[in-house]
């Protein structure tokens, strides 16, 4: 993280991606590719019922091709995506109710299976670190938990009831098989298991009560370490959260998070999107249209580190930005999704 | 038997005589006050919903706001009205404009949840998708285009 300080950044856009003909509300970096002289893919889906997959041209090259459309299996709008650890399966979730899994069998994609249960829109989906669980949730104020067995068949072992209000995303912690989701009830809420047993229950609630947030919280995300966490909302504030790794790792439930500080003061309107890169840096995408990077600053206070402002990629898209995602190996490449129905690519330089 | 209204006895106003259109957003004001209520053969105009103040154009900053009154506190029409505004807004703005949709204070029993509801666009693009909600809102907005 200290390379960051004193030097001077600036975000670069290396390529505009065209093709959607709707919104594009998200990314998902394929994390089994970017290294090794593996070209990288990046997934995006959309309000036009679509995911692309985007290829680079070569492993160090800056332009990305579309190398397939998935299509003909949502019926509304495919919110979220993510890849599987192993990067060999896609999970689309969408507001027709279903979560699919796609493989790719030579240069297509096929919907190897569907996931229904939800009631209405679901949201978001997130594997674990194993790739054993997935996670979705919905606007049925549900997140489930799904166990990945063999043959593409997937087993619901728990329905998590604890919202109020709608889930706006779910993530697994990078190394804990704990779990996370963020809420139009203005809370985080962290779920664990019993150890050997399938019984999941919400261990924490991070609310306005504890220096949460004050309205909708959209998004989340982790550091490379995963001892903390940073959140986003509409209350115009991104909240960073700590815990004590160790206790978290040996499945101690009672490992609670801590507010460290909060941003407020930087963005205009709703913060849609939060991803803290393998580097230290949090890049935020807001419906002001702006893309922001922080990281942490040097000058730590009595009170614990703090996080300043690197820059402001002002207009970094004609309409809201609702996902930024910072490529899983080659960290200085950012995307970023928009309503005006592109994706772009960013390099972070300093010089 | 046709389900009870909500408000069953709305007051009607006389619509307003209508200046040359000097003021930026103009344009965009005479459309809304064109709308249909979802309950009424009535403008919003007609019903008092939208007044002439009710729409503040920022035009250098890219910003609109709409103030609207329900015709009754525990109007629970307030969010398809809301969601009348919302596409009205995006179907006639250019795509830079921001749009923040409001109930004026004080007159909506639940005007927070309300309020947030109309503002939180993943929830506006759901209901688009909903096909009566859809046709509900083009009915609406029927009158708004003549």
């Amino acid at each position: 993280m200290t390379l960051l300080e004193e030097e001077s950044l600036k975000l670069t856009e290396v390529q505009r991606l065209e093709g959607h003909t709707d919104r594009v509300w998200g990314l998902a970096w394929n994390p089994a590719t970017g290294a090794d002289g593996v070209p990288a893919i990046l997934a995006s889906c959309s309000g036009d019922k679509t995911v692309r997959i985007w290829q680079q041209r070569s492993p160090s090259s800056t332009s990305f091709d579309c190398k397939a459309v998935l299509e003909d299996t949502h019926t509304r709008t495919i919110r979220s995506c993510a890849w599987s650890p192993s990067g060999k399966q896609l999970a689309t979730a969408s507001f027709d109710a279903t979560t699919a899994i796609w493989e790719q069998n030579g240069s297509d994609f096929e919907c190897v299976s569907t996931l229904e249960g939800h009631e209405n829109e679901v949201k978001s989906v997130s594997w674990n670190a194993s790739g054993s669980l997935l996670a979705t949730c919905s606007r049925d104020k549900c997140v489930w938990i799904w166990e990945v067995l063999p043959g593409n068949e997937f087993d619901c072992v728990s329905v998590l009831q604890g919202h109020t209000q709608d889930v706006k995303m779910v993530q697994w912690h990078p190394t804990a098989d704990v779990l996370f989701s963020c809420s139009y009830d203005n809370t985080i809420k962290v779920w664990a298991d019993d150890g050997d047993s399938d019984d999941w229950h919400c261990v924490q609630t991070l609310g306005e009560s504890n220096s949460g947030h004050s309205s909708t919280v959209w998004a989340l995300s982790f550091n490379s370490t995963g001892d903390k966490m940073v959140t986003c909302s509409d209350d115009l504030t991104i909240k960073v959260w700590d815990v004590d790794i160790i206790k978290l790792q040996s499945g101690d439930g009672n490992a609670s998070w801590r507010h460290v500080c909060t941003m407020s003061g930087y963005h205009d309107r709703t913060i849609f999107s939060v991803h803290w890169s393998r580097e230290g840096i949090i890049a935020t995408g807001a419906a002001d249209d702006a893309i922001r990077l922080f990281a942490e600053s040097q000058d730590h206070s009595v009170d614990g580190p703090l996080y300043k402002l690197l820059l402001k990629k002002e207009k970094a898209h004609d309409m809201d930005i609702n996902s930024v995602q910072w490529s899983s190996t080659e960290n200085k490449l950012l995307a970023s999704a928009s309503d005006d129905g592109t994706i772009k690519i960013w390099k972070l330089e300093s010089f | 038997m046709a389900p009870a209204l909500i408000n069953a006895n709305p007051v009607v106003y006389e619509k307003k005589e209508r200046p040359a259109r000097s003021r930026p957003g103009d344009a965009f004001s005479h459309h809304i006050r064109d709308i249909k209520d979802p309950e009424h053969p009535y403008s919003l105009e007609e019903l008092k919903v939208i007044t002439e103040d009710a729409i503040e154009v920022d035009d250098k900053r890219s910003y609109v706001r709409v103030t609207f009154t329900p015709t009754v506190e525990h109007c629970s029409m307030a969010t398809v009205i809301g969601l009348c505004l919302r596409v009205k807004l995006m179907r006639s703005l250019p795509s830079r404009f921001k749009v923040d949709i409001k109930v004026a204070p004080g007159t909506h029993a639940t005007e927070d949840a309300v309020n947030k509801q109309l503002n939180d666009k993943e929830r506006v693009a759901a209901a688009l998708e909903n096909p009566n909600l859809v046709d509900m809102v083009d009915e609406c907005l029927t009158p708004s285009y003549e």
